[in-house]
């Protein structure tokens, strides 16, 4: 928490609108006999940013994994950018096209070099020219502050870089909504701060968010919508002021107690 | 206590050089060969040991018989040349080197048989190595149709109907993409390809043959033998295995459940069987069932049972190296847009094969020498060749020379290909494992 504190944020880009990027109602999911998201309504406006908290297993990771369908929904309904998302694949290409996706562990491909990783889907998915799609990525490179490593390949690189290379490849697909998927839990302390940083960046740039983490203190200066789900459920949800001083469930309350104890 | 506990570098040391005794041919060998009275005694007793084995083979090898014309003669020039004991039998080599390397192939057709090896190698050339020109791309694409020309000759023109059913098929898929969509263009390619093949390229490619009679001699499968059999059947199992082995291992993967059945079902049956029975199907059954206007060339039938075969084994190495990749890599493709064909090809496949090199090398060498069995079939490859002119009464006896010089031959072709897979790891090594 106190590694954000050097930096004083911008708001000034970071409004919520009236639009609705993200509808999702009574949404249902279970693996095999497991009940894992239970009822879940959740609407997104576009601009807003969502830190998703709670113990490990309580579905945080697959409700967000539904939103782009890297996990199936059985009941209910999930709309993104006003087009719903059901099996079929036009639909789910389209979404997952316009929704960006960071992961926990990176998921760069190996075999390719930096630029490669981030001209690779702007090439094949958008037919966007080489060298237009490799200026594209070069700015976003930039703007990752990594334009050097640019023609390393990903097991070079360190996992702070590694990730933001990996939030670069997304931007690179000029996503209108980004998704977290605990992007800072799998790294060391020197590289969270510089992936948050990042994060940070495009919350101010006024990006759609939606971030899986138990960063607190990105979620406290970033977010204006705290989560908190338990067991496939949200138990809880609020702007981060009243989340953190005033929680109301107490489930809520032992989770926070727990996290911001030491 | 604490002034011993508490302890401040003032100076960061500077990098030194390691003991001499460590680097260089000593430390080398200190290191390999005589580290500790173990290892001495070890390296002691196999220098020992290839000095034994040496000193026996090379008095064996040197052996002034080139000239011989039989067995019998060499023993004679061996003893006119005062030496004692068991003696290498070159004339064997010298006589039938060339039957070794092209069976019973008209002798006026080496050229052809030598062209065809050449444009196979420029053909694999910008597969195998970057640096090979780009251009050379278009002897890979014609390559499966030049070389059987040249090997089989007769006219030209069905060569080239096999050919332009390709090129109908793919202009049906490319046109045909946008209307269908691309599972429906593929099905309307392939068949309207095989329905050139089937229906039209034989009249029109007969017509067109009957006006402009271009072609080679042409040469029965039953001349073929020696080396040129062995790569022919080889290297064709080989190129063919790889796409149906990737094919079969996406199957096998693949959600759909009559496809998974069909691929499991295939596998499991095909490496289930001995080789050695499914050439004895390809030469003898398939004959019984087949209506004889069907009946179509024993090495070609071969050439598809051995296809097969190593198919399946192919399947399974790739099924590995897919198993090997994190789910991370599928979902990352997924997530960025890229539908299931082109994951596959960008994401999956690369890396699934880069995984797999070493077990895909190793099915290409032992294919390549399983390529010896189709002599108990009859054909002549050169083992098969080694056993004719062995009932050769000139050669009646010669065992060490034929085999050893028919294991280097298969040892030149495998070990490259080894070499060229370590060449290959090396190069496709990105980053820290």
């Amino acid at each position: 928490m106190s590694e954000l504190s050097e930096r004083t944020i911008d708001r000034s880009n970071m409004q919520v609108s009236d639009e609705v990027a993200i509808q999702i109602n009574q949404m249902n999911k279970w693996y095999g006999q497991f009940h894992v998201l239970r009822d879940i309504d959740l609407t997104v406006q576009r601009g807003e940013r969502i830190v998703i908290a709670g113990p490990s297993g309580s579905g945080k990771s697959t409700l967000i994994r539904c939103i782009n369908r890297l996990e199936e929904h059985q009941q209910g309904q999930i709309i993104v950018d006003g087009t719903e998302l059901t099996s079929d694949l036009k639909n789910i290409d389209k979404i997952r096209s316009e929704v960006g996706m960071c992961f926990q562990h990176f998921n760069l491909f190996p075999h390719l070099t930096i630029l490669e990783n981030c001209t690779l889907a702007p090439i094949w998915v958008r037919n966007t020219p080489k060298k237009e799609a490799e200026e594209i990525a070069m700015h976003f490179l930039e703007k990752v502050k990594i334009p050097e490593q640019a023609n390393k390949y990903p097991g070079m690189l360190s996992g702070g870089q590694q990730q933001r290379v990996a939030i670069a490849r997304s931007l690179c697909m000029k996503p209108r909504i980004m998704l977290f998927d605990e992007p800072t839990s799998a790294l060391d302390p020197e590289m969270i701060k510089e992936v948050l940083d990042t994060m940070i960046e495009l919350a101010e740039e006024g990006m759609t968010m939606l971030c899986v983490t138990h960063e607190m203190g990105f979620a406290r200066e970033v977010a204006n919508r705290v989560i908190f789900m338990d067991a496939g459920q949200i138990v809880e949800q609020n702007e981060p002021e009243e989340f953190f001083n005033n929680p109301q469930s107490e489930r809520t309350k032992l989770f926070l107690s727990q996290i911001l104890g030491h | 206590m604490s002034d011993k506990i508490s302890f401040v570098r003032t100076e960061m040391l500077e990098q030194k050089a390691p003991p001499a005794s460590t680097t260089g041919f000593v430390g080398w060998a200190r290191a390999n060969l005589f580290n500790g009275i173990g290892n001495s005694v070890l390296t002691l007793l196999s220098i020992y040991c290839v000095y034994y084995v040496l000193s026996g083979l090379i008095p064996w090898l040197v052996s002034p018989t080139w000239k011989a014309e039989s067995l019998t003669q060499c023993r004679e020039m061996i003893a006119a040349a005062g030496k004692h004991g068991h003696l290498a039998c070159w004339g064997v080599v010298r006589e039938r080197f060339i039957q070794l390397l092209f069976g019973f192939y008209p002798p006026e057709g080496y050229w052809r048989v030598i062209l065809a090896l050449v444009i196979v190698g420029a053909g694999l050339a910008p597969v195998l190595f970057d640096k090979a020109p780009r251009k050379l791309l278009i002897v890979t694409a014609l390559f499966p149709f030049i070389v059987p020309f040249l090997l089989w000759g007769g006219l030209i023109w069905p060569y080239v109907g096999v050919l332009l059913g390709f090129v109908v098929g793919y202009f049906v898929l490319k046109y045909a993409a946008d209307a269908l969509g691309d599972l429906l263009a593929l099905i309307a390619g392939v068949v309207s390809a095989f329905v050139w093949w089937i229906f039209l390229s034989g009249p029109i490619m007969g017509a067109i043959g009957s006006v402009l009679p271009i072609g080679l001699e042409f040469v029965e499968s039953r001349s073929f033998g020696g080396l040129m059999l062995a790569l022919t059947i080889g290297l064709t199992a080989i190129l063919g295995s790889l796409p149906l082995g990737i094919v079969l291992a996406l199957g096998r993967q693949s959600d759909l459940l009559i496809v998974k059945a069909l691929c499991v079902g295939f596998i499991e049956f095909i490496r289930g069987v001995p080789l050695i029975t499914l050439l004895f199907v390809a030469s003898t059954l398939l004959n019984i069932f087949l209506p004889p206007s069907m009946e179509f060339d024993i090495i070609v039938r071969v050439i598809i049972m051995v296809t097969l075969f190593s198919a399946a084994y192919m399947a399974e190495v790739v099924r590995g190296g897919l198993a090997a990749l994190p789910k991370g890599q599928y979902e990352a493709a997924d997530a960025l847009g890229l539908d299931y064909w082109k994951a596959q090809r960008l994401i999956i496949m690369p890396q699934a094969l880069k995984i797999s090199i070493p077990g895909i090398v190793s099915t290409f060498i032992g294919v390549f020498k399983d390529t010896t069995l189709v002599s108990v079939i009859g054909l002549l490859d050169p083992l098969g060749l080694s056993n004719a002119i062995r009932a050769d009464q000139a050669w009646n006896g010669i065992v060490w020379e034929l085999y050893g010089l028919i294991g280097v031959l298969f040892f030149v072709f495998c070990f490259s290909m080894s070499r060229y897979s370590m060449y290959l790891e090396r190069k496709l090594q990105t980053g820290h494992k």
